[in-house]
């Protein structure tokens, strides 16, 4: 197979994953947020509301797109196709799974192995602060500026925590590259425990990768530090002034590093694409089993419909995960699928912990913010790094 | 390939380079300095030096080019007021230019006469390993006497800020 045809179709089946992803995740965090609210959340548009991002879609696509006068026009026009660029590169390095036989050849479920992929990463994310500074300045409206002020210093303080946290498991694989930091984590102590670098020897990441997840909430803007768009003091923050597909990108590029930041979580602690427990212990039939319960469960819910029309759509939801429980029975295809299971479930739960907090936690004050990255993250990262450098050095 | 992409890259930089000094507004200057600093990445990169690459954009294009461009914002400052030039950076501006070019080549080839041209992939230290590496042996010094300035520079921030809350 052609490196560069494979390479393409590589590309464009992550592309495609990763917009419908983002479209339905939008689509999760509305009903997760409902239900922690006592409420239904969309429902009219499909059966549980599962065409609503169909829906957004056309109503972003044919509004009006105003460019409002006084602004700086290249400025304006540049910053949310920054924003969106480089939301959507960094998932390029993310190893998604093991390697894979496919049309008669050898490939890796990952689009681009980097020997610097975590720097890559880290890169291309301080890059991203401009779509937002820049967008907030070109807009010319002070409510913007505010936003694209605070944005850029809140990126630039919790960047430090972050790089901080990231280089302790790095210590531990002694590579910069994520395919390689994932194979580091391969297997488990005492038979059960696995060599994850949350629970890794000399010194186990736990710190770090709660410093990380912290310090991630405030690189992708979101609750509880969503201070560059606090809508109740600056209208809409940075994107006040965008309409339709303009504030569609910025709205894209938020939920992208979302999911990039919890594939990097999963890639550097949770052991990526590795099963939780040894293949000796059952993990393999995991999948389907989940499958089959959730299955189940839709079954029995649809046979004592609730509402209206759940007789007919969950038992449509039930045969779904039937197939999906079948499908990872068949042994051929298991080496590829479990992998992916295993890595999308671990990133699948951080989304969650994501839209849970938002449902939980009320907004920081500004000086708060600043004082929490500076005071205590940025301390108790150096001293994490500086602990694991000294166990590494002791017992290598 | 390489020698395409160097020439791409290097007009970028350079003509980025001349937009930093022409354009009036401070925010359009900082911005093509960060199109000179992400094409120098670009070099680095082609050269074979991904880690110098990588520091390159986190540490220049990514954090010393947000805090300028934090601070134009801060500041709000607007777009520089073009006053008459003198008479006489219009009569020596230009040949002073070629002068001291030509006079920095005529250094060059004199200090360098061994010099060669760039070989695309010929250098093949530049992984983070080995960066690391040298930076801990044989430039072990420089490095440690560059940590304490900058931990003396990170004090006299400290204390200038301190001054300022009493």
């Amino acid at each position: 197979m052609n490196f560069f045809l494979l390479s393409l179709i590589k590309a464009a089946v992550v592309a495609f994953v990763l917009l419908t992803t983002l479209a339905y995740l939008q689509w999760v965090e509305r009903k997760v947020i409902a239900h922690i609210q006592v409420r239904i959340g969309p429902s009219r548009v499909g059966p549980h509301g599962l065409m609503q991002p169909l829906a957004d879609v056309i109503k972003l696509i044919t509004k009006e797109d105003l460019i409002p006068p006084y602004v700086n026009k290249f400025l304006y026009l540049a910053a949310p196709f920054f924003a969106i660029t480089m939301a959507l590169l960094s998932i390029s390095v993310i190893p998604f799974g093991a390697e894979i036989h496919i049309f008669g050849g050898d490939t890796w479920m990952q689009l681009a192995d980097l020997n610097i992929g975590v720097l890559f990463i880290l890169a291309v994310s301080s890059m991203g602060v401009y779509g937002i500074a820049l967008a907030g300045w070109a807009s010319n409206n002070k409510y913007a500026l505010m936003g694209g002020l605070r944005s850029s210093a809140q990126m630039i303080s919790y960047e430090l925590p972050l790089s901080m946290a990231v280089a302790a498991p790095l210590l531990l694989a002694n590579t910069l590259s994520l395919r390689q930091i994932v194979q580091h984590q391969e297997g488990y102590y005492l038979g059960f425990i696995p060599h994850w670098s949350v629970f890794q020897t000399p010194m186990p990441q736990v710190f770090s990768f709660f410093i990380f997840l912290i310090a991630a909430f405030a690189e992708t803007n979101r609750i509880p530090f969503d201070l560059p768009e606090a809508e109740n003091e600056l209208v809409a923050g940075y994107h006040t002034e965008y309409s339709s597909m303009k504030f569609a990108a910025f709205f894209m590029a938020e939920y992208s590093n979302m999911v990039t930041v919890c594939c990097m979580t999963t890639t550097l602690f949770l052991g990526g694409w590795l099963p939780l427990w040894p293949a000796a212990g059952g993990s393999n039939f995991v999948p389907a089993i989940v499958f089959l319960l959730a299955g189940a469960i839709a079954l029995y819910h649809g046979l004592n419909p609730v509402r209206r029309r759940d007789g007919f759509t969950l038992p449509v939801v039930a045969v779904v995960f039937f197939l999906l429980a079948v499908l990872f029975l068949i042994p051929a295809l298991r080496g590829a699928l479990l992998p992916l299971f295993w890595f999308a479930a671990k990133t699948g739960t951080l989304l969650f912990v994501f839209i849970w907090i938002r449902g939980t936690l009320p907004r920081f004050r500004y000086d708060q913010l600043m004082a929490f990255a500076w005071k205590f993250m940025f301390p108790v990262a150096v001293l994490n790094l500086l602990v694991t450098g000294l166990m590494v050095a002791l017992f290598p | 390939m390489d020698v395409v992409l160097f020439l791409i890259f290097a007009a970028i930089a350079v003509v980025c380079g001349f937009n930093v000094v022409v354009q009036s507004h401070p925010i359009s200057s900082a911005i093509s300095l960060i199109g000179v600093m992400g094409s120098l990445a670009v070099l680095y990169l082609l050269l074979g030096a991904e880690f110098l690459a990588a520091a390159q954009v986190i540490v220049y294009a990514g954090a010393i080019m947000v805090l300028f461009v934090f601070v134009i914002m801060l500041l709000n400052a607007g777009a520089e007021i073009r006053r008459g030039r003198a008479l006489l950076a219009q009569v020596l501006g230009i040949p002073l230019l070629f002068a001291f070019l030509g006079l920095m080549l005529y250094f060059v080839q004199h200090m360098f006469p061994g010099a060669r041209d760039v070989h695309f992939g010929g250098f093949k230290h530049g992984t983070a390993l080995d960066v690391g590496r040298a930076l801990f042996t044989q430039y072990l010094l420089p490095f440690e006497v560059v940590s304490v300035l900058i931990l003396i520079a990170i004090l006299g921030a400290v204390v200038l800020a301190q001054k300022e809350m009493e």
